[in-house]
């Protein structure tokens, strides 16, 4: 069956070494996330899963390599892969990162940071209406973790997003760990992020663990680095930003390191724990 | 403004300092900073070759086979973000390193991996089926042009590659001896990756059929150097492993 939204339970990254016990166990789980690179390759094992896996949740297809906030034109052949996935299968939910990722030399594997002005923002707006255009839906686009800022920036990162959203009818993806690092990074007050980010355009939160080092100053450097527990001081952030928007779909992100399955359906409980706690506050109230 | 290209440069390039206007929010310029993102791009795909190559990895050791890849990273870049596709040229690179020298075998043995995930990753195709093929005349068989299946992929090397590829495969590994060479195929008859070891002629045989000469074309080109070769058991036992696809219906009424 076809699923159009992704419910406001706790989801997973679907990685391959979990494909079987999966399929065996069909654990209780809003969705699976994927990255749609891994499936671009033409067949195989890998689609076999995800088209057995579709039959029993909803997907959520998340890009990581479409550089939206690239200076290039996006990669149009890229984009035909990404609608071709959307076609065949029918995805919940389509995201992408405000960032960059590719140029003249090729392909660079991460996701790189935009500065924010009204030139950026135009571009990134318009790469926005393209892809959404192209693939035939409403995208999410998430929110960055970064390390360095840009002298030029004139826009603040939440008036960035929620211009963009407004402007191009997107939705946003709130990955509360990226707020965690940039704000830590760059000294800034992370539950004021999320109390002025436009959560009415949230359709999807992410949630994963960083890690830490130290800048030259030798000041605290958190690191987004996807193969950790949800650290304590985001899960506390995760609860103050459901209070405030309601049970949203959340996803944890374990992409490095990734443990043994029952690790993850832990995280999974404690994510289920924050969005019942909600529920019934709210049934209460 | 702030070019992506001075950025890009500088991501790849360790010799050059912090792009201007890239700052802390002390307001300076702060090299640890800048380095996590050099560092993302250089793991990340040092990553990515780890995952395609994990038995090359495994014969030389992690802290050889990240330096060797590093270097290769730095000089080859993904021409696109779909990263199955990444290091196809990495054997070439490794038979060019200077340092793997002493390891003459580990070129193939990349070269098996490389396809290895280009079998696994190939298009999904309906496989041939022995009995498919006996229902048809000796003679119009003889006149059959069989498509490979498109994960089919054949690996020859002065070395026993296959051998060594399978003993990695299990723990503890037992390392076989490393003279003699070998005709590596890869299939995927059902859902997984399948590797034999065939011997030369059917190796030959099967070429031919890939370059698009009849069964009775490829036969006879074999036969004329392996004298002892038997086509309809290699056909068979090829069929059987999944190395062609089904025949279309115009080429099954022949």
């Amino acid at each position: 069956m076809p699923f159009d939204t992704l419910p406001a339970r706790p989801g997973l990254g679907l990685k391959p070494q979990h494909y079987a016990q999966i399929l065996a166990n069909k654990p209780d789980l809003g969705f699976f996330e994927v990255h749609a690179e891994n499936y671009m390759g033409e067949g195989g094992p890998p689609h076999r899963y995800l088209a057995a896996i579709c039959e029993n949740y909803p997907l959520s297809l998340h890009g990581v390599g479409l550089s939206i906030g690239g200076e290039a034109p996006l990669d149009r052949d890229h984009l035909k892969r990404l609608r071709a996935l959307v076609e065949r299968y029918q995805p919940a939910s389509f995201s992408e990162h405000l960032a960059w990722s590719s140029h003249d030399e090729g392909y660079l594997n991460d996701l790189l940071p935009v500065p924010y002005t009204p030139q950026t923002l135009d571009r990134v707006v318009s790469h926005v209406d393209e892809v959404q255009q192209v693939l035939g839906r409403r995208m999410l686009l998430e929110n960055p973790s970064t390390y360095v800022l840009f002298e030029e920036s004139t826009i603040e990162e939440v008036d960035f997003l929620a211009a963009i959203a407004d402007r191009t009818g997107c939705g946003l993806l709130l990955d509360v760990n990226n707020v965690m690092v940039s704000a830590v990074n760059h000294r800034l007050d992370p539950v004021a992020y999320i109390d002025r980010f436009p959560v009415h355009h949230v359709g999807e939160i992410h949630l994963a663990g960083y890690d830490e080092t130290t800048d030259d100053a030798g000041e605290r450097l958190l690191i987004d680095a996807h193969g950790s527990r949800v650290r304590p001081d985001v899960f506390e952030r995760y609860r103050h930003t459901i209070i405030r928007t309601g049970a949203l779909p959340t996803l944890i992100e374990w992409d490095n390191n990734v443990p043994a399955f029952d690790v993850l359906m832990d995280e999974v409980r404690l994510v289920g724990e924050v969005l019942d706690g909600t529920l019934n506050r709210r049934l209460a109230s | 403004m702030t070019s992506q290209s001075p950025f890009t440069r500088a991501l790849t390039d360790p010799a050059q300092p912090v792009p201007a206007g890239l700052v802390s929010p002390r307001g300076t310029a702060d090299s640890k900073r800048f380095a996590v993102y050099r560092n993302n791009v250089h793991v990340s795909l040092v990553g990515a070759l780890a995952a395609r190559f994990p038995v090359t990895r495994q014969l030389v050791g992690e802290e050889f086979f990240t330096g060797m890849a590093r270097l290769y990273v730095a000089q080859t870049k993904p021409k696109g973000p779909v990263l199955i596709h990444y290091g196809d040229s990495f054997p070439d690179f490794v038979a060019q390193f200077p340092p793997a020298s002493g390891l003459p075998y580990l070129p193939d043995l990349a070269r098996l991996e490389a396809a290895w995930t280009e079998a696994y990753n190939a298009a999904d195709a309906i496989a041939l089926a022995p009995a498919d093929l006996s229902t048809i005349a000796g003679d119009a068989l003889a006149s059959l042009d069989l498509t490979l299946a498109p994960s089919t992929r054949l690996v020859r090397s002065g070395f026993p590659v296959g051998t060594l590829w399978s003993a990695h495969q299990t723990t503890p590994v037992s390392i076989p001896a490393l003279s003699g060479s070998e005709c590596v195929l890869l299939t995927r008859p059902q859902a997984h990756v399948r590797l034999t070891i065939i011997p030369p002629a059917a190796c030959a045989f099967l070429e031919a059929i890939g370059q698009g000469r009849t069964l009775g074309q490829a036969a006879e080109a074999v036969l004329t150097v392996f004298p002892d070769f038997d086509p309809g058991a290699a056909l068979v036992g090829l069929a059987g492993l999944g190395a062609f696809t089904t025949l279309t219906k115009e080429l099954a009424d022949v």
